[in-house]
């Protein structure tokens, strides 16, 4: 199978994952597809990987799950303390930082 | 047979995104997110990143989905008009935003001139893609990503733990800003018109 066309499928899951992230309100749904964005990424790093056959791509996908672990606790951490105060639970009400 | 497996791993990666992306409950969309990290492993499997895999099964569709269903499960159904999504223009211009996306990265991938692309790839040296080999780059060329990951994630769960910890020392969770708290009547009556020093003084009996 060609590498073009991993690289096509991460392309179409990043922008699944992008349209998802501005048409959703909820923001655990926010999270989620922000994780679609980084897995499609991630293909896209380790097929960068197999074309070259250099194993560092594989190791900053790693490092990618890495990330996107710390980022799914501090958003969870987040989504539940706004719950916690009786905030409404949606992207578009929680405006109060907003310039 | 690379290609079945390829072409059945992709439909089911991307039918996964979409699920995700459109099903109205959260619940459900964190279940077709564990489905799309099941068949995105199985197409690391067919890029021979064996250990890449297998960390994306155990620790995204274990660890951090577990984490997911236990915040859906905990948040609950949340409110019904949460459930759907922004307004219609917003939505059709989000729509278009990540359709013209698509068209912009696939004319950069097809107009590439990467020669790598068109090619199944490098030649298969053995040990490519085994842990051994990542555990050998970690601790020799990498090191120093690899501790700094340590800390990050040490950083992120001390900060997880702060952010959603249980608040003592209020009677009531919404009382969360001082100051509306003193703009309310029972703090600042008494003596004195409004915007008077006395309001401005803070509360007289608490």
């Amino acid at each position: 199978m060609d590498l073009i066309w991993y690289l096509i499928v991460s392309a179409l899951i990043f922008c699944i994952g992008a349209g998802g992230v501005l048409t959703r309100r909820n923001p655990l749904v926010v999270l989620l597809c922000l994780e679609l964005m980084l897995n499609a990424a991630n293909l896209a790093l380790v097929a960068f990987a197999r074309a070259h056959g250099d194993m560092g791509g594989q190791i900053f996908a790693l490092m990618v799950m890495v990330v996107a672990a710390c980022e799914v606790a501090v958003g969870l951490g987040l989504v539940v303390a706004i719950y916690r105060r009786r905030l409404p639970i949606d992207v578009d009400e929680l405006r109060e930082l907003q310039g | 047979m690379a290609e079945v497996f390829f072409f059945l791993a992709a439909i089911g990666a991307i039918g996964g995104a979409a699920g995700t992306v459109m099903l109205r409950d959260a619940f459900y969309s964190v279940l077709a997110l564990v489905t799309h990290l099941i068949f995105l492993a199985m197409l690391f499997l067919l890029l021979r990143a064996e250990f890449v895999a297998a960390a994306q099964v155990i620790v995204y569709a274990g660890a951090v989905m577990v984490l997911y269903v236990f915040v859906v499960g905990y948040v609950g159904g949340l409110e019904a008009g949460l459930a759907g999504r922004s307004g219609p223009a917003l939505r059709v211009i989000s729509v278009l935003f990540a359709l013209v996306l698509f068209v912009e990265l696939a004319i950069a991938l097809i107009g590439t001139g990467l020669e790598a692309l068109d090619s199944e790839g490098a030649p298969y040296v053995p040990g490519f893609g085994e842990p051994s080999r990542i555990g050998e780059l970690f601790l020799t060329d990498y090191l120093v990503a690899f501790e700094v990951a340590s800390l990050l994630l040490l950083v992120a769960a001390v900060g997880a733990v702060i952010l959603a910890r249980r608040r003592t020392g209020l009677a009531d969770p919404r009382e969360v800003s001082v100051t509306e708290f003193m703009k309310r009547d029972e703090v600042t009556k008494g003596e004195g018109e409004t915007g008077t020093m006395i309001e401005a003084g803070g509360p007289r009996d608490i």
